[in-house]
């Protein structure tokens, strides 16, 4: 049972738990937490739980096989956080949160261009398929497509390097400066801050397009030209 | 040679899993493979139907996985062909009675009697997706030219890539030639442009399917029919041969369309 004990850690949140895993081979991880949940059955019964499995590498398999188990014991998994990229991919793929969402801030930031410079981005060297979710607190940049299904949250700018066919939200906490460019802007819905744009349609043969939010306030997208 | 396991899915359903899993079957074992096909759609099962087979059904996967019986007495030898063998669902049963370590362990035993394991996956994308891919070696994705099935199909090769099952192949569904051509269905090059997986095989829609998968006899049987002829063109693929695409639509150059995207990767 110490041993347990070290393995797994339990905090309570606002609207759940959250359970720290420490580093160990993941079998012992999964059977500690296991153990853990199967030790005190009422406490867990109809929880929400986030999980944090810090640098652990998880694939598909593994995570559903947890979350089935742990459905199984009533527990509904919602959120599995992870500095490996990989796991962070599998959780979204599996349409599981990879944040728990701060508290917003009482006041909305005024955002510049200035602001966003200084912030990282994303980068994705592959093709977003139908059912992925990326959400990310600064640029996200994707090297491949974004398929119909698929979604893209950035507070930054989202450049693609590629056909975007799904749904993508640039500036996401209000940022009216945020941009969206694409080699092909044919997506099945876009935001930038708070406008939404449905209307957009591609251009035969596909050109490189930019959309912003223009002087006026209104949503708009721009043919890229070596001419300006 | 250890058998190759294949296990076929779609995502959405409806779209002919089953009538591709039937029609490979019976093609395969025309061409001299001993083939062992799965229905992996526990709860509700239809492979036995199509195949013509339900009435000889004694024992059913969950038999052979809970040990009730031996592999062997589970499969179905099939009426027409001695070299293809049915393992069918059970009935009254649901996904939870298999997990994947269960398909694992079954398919390895399989690899040893067969040269081709045919799995045929639910719908979907939870448990017994999950069970169906567990084993495979292969995994071939079915849809129709239309949109929301190739966006599901879209979803479960996303899963199978961040499975790392490998890269999956195409079969594109009941294709109906005049319609693509009116540009009222999907084109082939539209399925592919957005899947951007390898096609392995596009079967025009045909009646015949339909009424032979009712008398329990799959089209790949039927020497006249293009579907059968396009289901036997799969599995002389899946054999490793090089056989051109099928010619659907000569005069209006689709043929010539399908054979460039064969050509890429």
């Amino acid at each position: 049972m110490e041993e347990t004990k070290s393995l797994v850690q339990i905090k309570g949140l606002r609207d759940g738990l959250l359970i720290s895993l420490d580093d160990a081979p993941w079998e012992e991880q999964h059977a500690a937490l296991i153990a853990q949940v199967d030790a005190q059955p009422a406490f867990f019964q109809g929880a929400r739980l986030a999980l944090d499995v810090a640098t652990q590498v998880l694939h598909v398999n593994e995570l559903v096989e947890l979350r089935d188990q742990l459905s199984d014991r009533g527990i509904f998994l919602w959120a599995v956080m992870s500095e490996s990229p990989t796991t962070e991919q599998t959780a979204q793929l599996l349409g599981l949160a990879t944040r728990i969402s701060k508290p917003r801030p009482e006041e909305t930031r005024k955002f510049s261009v200035d602001d966003l410079g200084e912030e990282t981005a994303l980068f994705l060297n592959r093709t977003l398929r139908s059912g992925t979710r990326i959400e990310f607190p600064g640029h996200v940049v994707v090297l491949g497509d974004v398929n119909p299904g698929a979604e893209i949250i950035a507070e930054g700018n989202i450049i693609i390097w590629g056909r975007l066919r799904g749904m993508v939200h640039a500036g996401s906490n209000g940022n009216a400066n945020a941009a969206v460019c694409a080699l092909d802007l044919s997506p099945t819905q876009l935001r930038i801050a708070d406008e939404v744009a449905t209307n957009l349609r591609p251009h035969e043969p596909p050109q490189p397009e930019m959309a912003r939010i223009n002087e006026d306030g209104t949503l708009e997208s721009e043919i890229w030209s070596p001419d300006r | 040679m250890p058998a190759q396991v294949l296990t076929i899915t779609s995502g959405k359903g409806g779209v002919g899993k089953t009538t591709a899993v039937a029609n490979l079957a019976v093609a395969l074992a025309m061409e001299g493979s001993k083939v062992v096909c799965i229905d992996g759609d526990i709860g509700l099962r239809n492979l036995d139907v199509i195949l013509g087979l339900e009435n000889r059904i004694v024992y059913d996967i969950v038999d052979v996985i809970e040990g009730r019986c031996r592999l062997k007495q589970a499969m179905i030898r099939d009426k027409k062909l001695p070299e293809l063998y049915l393992i069918p669902a059970a009935q009254t049963r649901d996904k939870s009675a298999v997990s994947a370590n269960d398909m694992t362990r079954l398919m390895k035993e399989l690899r040893s009697e067969c040269d081709f394991v045919l799995i045929d996956s639910p719908a979907g994308i939870e448990r017994g997706f999950r069970n169906a891919i567990a084993g495979a070696d292969r995994v071939l994705v079915v849809t129709n030219p239309e949109v929301s099935a190739v966006r599901d199909a879209d979803r479960v090769i996303g899963i199978l890539e961040a499975e790392e099952k490998g890269p999956a192949s195409l079969i594109l569904n009941r294709l109906n030639p005049t319609l693509v051509k009116s540009k009222d269905m999907l084109s082939p090059e539209d399925v592919l442009d957005l899947l951007a997986i390898e096609l392995i095989g596009i079967v025009p829609e045909d009646e015949n399917v339909i009424i032979a998968s009712n008398r329990g006899a799959p089209v790949a049987y039927d020497a006249k029919s293009k579907a059968g002829q396009a289901f036997r063109n799969i599995a002389k693929r899946l054999k490793g041969e090089t056989v051109p695409f099928l010619d659907l639509e000569a005069q209006d150059g689709l043929w010539d369309r399908i054979q460039r995207l064969a050509g890429r990767k």
